[in-house]
Parts: C-alpha cells; structure tokens; sequence
C-alpha cells in the first residue's frame, strides 16, 4: 500500500502519464490552433500600425512568446530533472529529456525572430544587445544539455547527470543575464537595445498574450508526443505496452 | 587503515595529482603550448596594428586561457576512472567534495599558475601598458581557479565518454562567461583609464562563491557517474 | 480592418521581408519540430509492437 501511495507521490507510472497525455492531446492541439488563430487575426487585422516601427513590430506577437517559452522550459525541464534525480521518479526525468529539445526549438526561433526585427531597426542581421546575447547564451546551455544526455548511454546515468547540468544551469542564469547586462553598458557606443518595443497598445497587448498562450499549448502537445515516444523506448518491455500492441497487431502483421 | 582527518586527505590527493602530472612532464605543459600558440594567432588573423591589438588583447588572452585550462581538465579524473582508483578513492568514506577541491587545486597548481605567469608576457606582445598587464594578472589569478573550478565539474559529468574533451569545453564555457567578462572588463577599465574595482570586487565574489558551491556539485556528478 | 488590398497586406509597409521572413522560420521551425516529434512517437510505438510480437507468447 504505501508503495502505491508513493507511485502517486512521484508522479504517476508512466503507463499513466501514457493514457492522460493521450486523451489529452487532441485538445491540446485543438487549443493551439485556435489560440494561434485568434491571437494572428487580432494582431494582423485589428492591432494599428506602430507610429516609430511600422509593419515591422508585427514580429513581436512571436519573438516575445519565443522568449518567454525558452525560458519557461529550460526552468520547468531543470525542476523536472530535479525531482527525477531526487526523488528517482522515472517519469519525472522522462518529461524533462522530452522538454530539451522544445525550448531549444523556442530559443531558435527568439533568435531568428530578434535577428529579423532587429535588420530593419539597426542595419545589422545581428544586434549585441544584453537580451539577445542572453538569449544565444541560454541556446548554449540547452545544447549542453542535450549534448551530454545524448552522449551518456546509461539512462540513469544521463538522466541524473543532465539534471545536474540543468540545475547548475538554471542557477547561473541569472548571473549570466547581469554579467551580460553589464558588459553591454560597457562598451561605449553600444548601447543598442531591443528593449525599445513600442507602447503597447491594448490590441497589441491582446495579440501577444493569445499567442502566448497558443505557445503554451503547443509546448504542452509537442512535448507530451516527445514524452510518449520516450516512454515507449523505454518501457517497451512493460505489459501495459504490450497491452497497447494488441489492437494494431493485426494491422501491423498483415502489412508487413 | 587508519582515517585520515580532511587535511591530510586533501594535502594527500593534491601531492599525488602533482606528482602524477610531474611524471608525464610534457602533457603536463601541453595546455601551455596550445595557450602560446592560440594567442600568436590572433595577430597573425587580425593584422599586426598596435591599436587593434591592444584593444582586443585582453578579450583574445583570456578566452585563449580559458580553452587552454579547459583542454587538461578531461585528463583530472579519467586515468583514475579507467583503472578504478576513483571507485575506491570514492568508497573510503573520505569527504567526496574534499577530494574535488583537491583535484581542481591540483589543476590551478598544474595550469592556471602558468598561465597567470604566461599571460603578462604574452600582454607585452599585444602592447598593453603597465597598469593594464598587472591588472590582467590579477584577474587571471581570480579567473583561473574558477576555471578550473568549473572544469573539474565538466570533467566530472563527461566522465569515460568518447566525446568528453569536446563535450567540456561546451557544458564549462556558457557557465564561465559571467567570468570573462568581468575578466577582460577590469583590464578594458583600466585601459581606459578608470577604475576596475568594481570588475575586480565581482571576479571576487564570483570566486567565492564557485569555490562554495561546484565541490559540491562535482561531488555529486562524480558519484553519478560512479554509480 | 488595416489592409486596403492583399497587396498591400503582404508589403507590410516595406517590410514583407522582415514580418514574412519571421513568421516563416518560425512556422518552419514549429512544423519540422511536430513532424519529427510525431514520426519519434509513431516509430517507438512499431518498435514496441515488433519486439511485443517476436515474443513467445505468454
């Protein structure tokens, strides 16, 4: 009994996380496309034009969402890698690896997004600029990440090692963000920064908040569908899997 | 075998380590040569003008240093993992982050002394005034042990992989940014002619606090990869 | 509405190249991500099955 007490504590057997992910997946997706839409409608046909940047500040309903899920994730993967480590709950290190690859997906696209906002209002493809640079920092740590679990064959081993690696990651963000900070205001003529967005407008406001969100729901679908792959790879030799073979057997002899 | 008490434990690994580098006398400078010969690049790439070189002198010596302390560190504890002395080194019972102060001093002692040694010379080369030299100096001299603070830790977790020389250098650099610049920031003040108090106050507590924190997170990382 | 014409929607005020570029990569980016992630799932669960299969069975 207590074992079962604690399964529940740590965050449900993976054969349960298999089937809740699963039922919920079609919402997930469901909402992102909506919230997508909606956000995108607003922000193309009701948000004004901006009086210094023109067109060109459309790029934020994506680059800021980008940037705020890069490092929502890198957090949530570190928590999550955390309490696999601590707690040896399986499940837990699971949704962290599956977590990796999206934030880096995230912080890509922050990048080119910030690259491409930053070409018109400054000339150059890329801009120094203390959140940028932070940004591209931030791509190096999850590299560091996903290079070292990936280089690791023993699970166990990969999964508490990576949770290290993001906990200590996760610790020196913000000292990384501050020493970038003041290395930006250093330098004289320097003092370019992004951070010149436009007075947002209740619209504009609207826009970004409903593609967050969209981003949100995608993060969740995308990374669920990674976690169920892992899952998977993982547990294959479980009973409950073999359980989830027997429909698709058929199928799968007569076609191959 | 009678238990030693943390000082000599401490004093017995970092005299081993020494004696082990001393041994193998040409690897052990191996990371100076690299050092020497990075930093004789950058003029050679970037044209020998003395007003160029002097400003990117500090920016080119420090991240030359820092690859250079980061190419020994895989060597800290691989010899040791691969005939298993970790293994038993780690099963005595001795303070496990104890042990890793004592691998990281042994790598400071091994490569970041010389280089702070080193790095003034090479200042010259790049026609850095006086003031900017000793200031680079002593900025090598707080830098360096964070850098091999940070290193013992990389070489902790890539312990026995393939990749583990190249994987350092990508896990250790993001974290030893904050660092550099506050490195190559204290010797720019003082080319400037202001003051690097602040720079140096924040090398400082950085250091500090790296030597607080990653022996224990070395600890940790060594016995999951022991495990 | 802001856009007197599908012209003047895909122009974006001179733009086009920044805001389309932007939306581009990142639609890019998302479709190759959820494509990669599906096509993962969808091999694990016929791998699972394959060696489920080539079992005796119980």
């Amino acid at each position: 009994m207590s074992s079962q007490r604690l399964r529940l504590f740590t965050f449900a057997a993976p054969s349960r996380f298999y089937s809740l992910s699963g039922s919920l997946l079609p919402w997930l997706w469901a909402a992102a496309a909506l919230l997508a839409a909606l956000g995108l409608y607003i922000g193309f046909f009701v948000a004004p034009t901006d009086a210094q940047q023109g067109e060109s500040y459309r790029i934020i309903f994506i680059h800021v969402p980008a940037a705020w899920m890069s490092m929502v994730v890198y957090l949530a993967m570190a928590g999550w890698a955390a309490i696999g480590w601590i707690f040896k709950a399986r499940m837990a290190s699971m949704l962290a690896r599956a977590l990796a690859p999206s934030g880096m997906v995230f912080t890509l696209i922050a990048l080119a997004t910030g690259s491409f906002w930053g070409k018109p209002a400054w000339g150059t493809w890329w801009v120094w600029d203390a959140r940028l640079t932070s940004e591209l920092i931030l791509l190096f740590l999850y590299v560091g990440y996903i290079a070292l679990v990936e280089a690791i064959d023993d699970v166990r081993r990969a999964d508490h090692a990576g949770a290290l690696l993001a906990i200590v990651g996760a610790v020196n963000v913000p000292v990384i963000y501050f020493s970038v900070r003041w290395w930006n205001t250093l330098h004289q003529g320097a003092t370019i920064t992004m951070s010149a967005a436009p007075k947002m407008q209740g619209t504009m406001l609207t826009a970004m908040l409903l593609l967050t969100f969209a981003f949100w729901a995608y993060a969740f679908a995308v990374v669920f569908v990674r976690a169920r792959a892992i899952v998977l790879e993982r547990e294959h030799d479980a009973e409950w899997v073999r359980g989830l073979a027997l429909p698709t057997r058929v199928a799968a002899r007569t076609s191959s | 075998m009678s238990p030693s008490p943390s000082p000599s434990l401490f004093g017995a690994l970092f005299v081993r380590d020494l004696r082990l580098a001393l041994r193998r006398r040409t690897e052990a400078l191996l990371p100076i040569g690299f050092f020497v010969v990075a930093v004789a690049l950058f003029p050679l790439g970037v044209g020998p003008e003395p007003q160029t070189l002097r400003q990117i002198a500090p920016g080119v010596i420090w991240v030359c240093a820092l690859l250079a302390a980061m190419l020994s560190v895989s060597q800290l504890y691989g010899s040791d993992f691969a005939d298993g002395t970790l293994e038993q080194l780690l099963l005595t019972g001795g303070s496990t982050t104890l042990m890793a102060t004592a691998r990281a001093t042994a790598h400071w002692t091994l490569t970041g002394l010389p280089l702070v040694v080193a790095a003034p010379l090479f200042g010259l080369m790049f026609d850095l005034s006086p003031a900017a030299l000793r200031i680079l100096a002593l900025t090598l001299l707080l830098g360096t042990p964070i850098l091999s603070l940070l290193g013992s830790l990389g070489a902790a977790l890539t312990l026995g992989l393939r990749s583990a020389g190249v994987l350092v250098i990508l896990i250790v650099l993001p974290l030893a940014i904050p660092a550099l610049i506050f490195g190559t920031g204290a010797v720019a003040a003082v080319d400037a002619g202001q003051s690097a108090g602040a720079h140096l106050s924040l090398l400082g507590a950085l250091l500090i606090v790296t030597a607080l924190g990653v022996p224990p997170a070395t600890a940790a990382a060594l016995r999951i990869a022991v495990e | 509405m802001n856009w007197g014409s599908a012209g003047e929607f895909f122009a974006m005020g001179g733009y086009g190249v920044y805001v389309w570029g932007s939306y581009g990569i990142t639609a890019a980016l998302i479709g190759f991500e959820a494509w990669l992630t599906l096509r993962r799932r969808r091999r694990a669960l016929c791998d699972a099955l394959a060696s489920a299969s080539s079992e005796a069975p119980r």
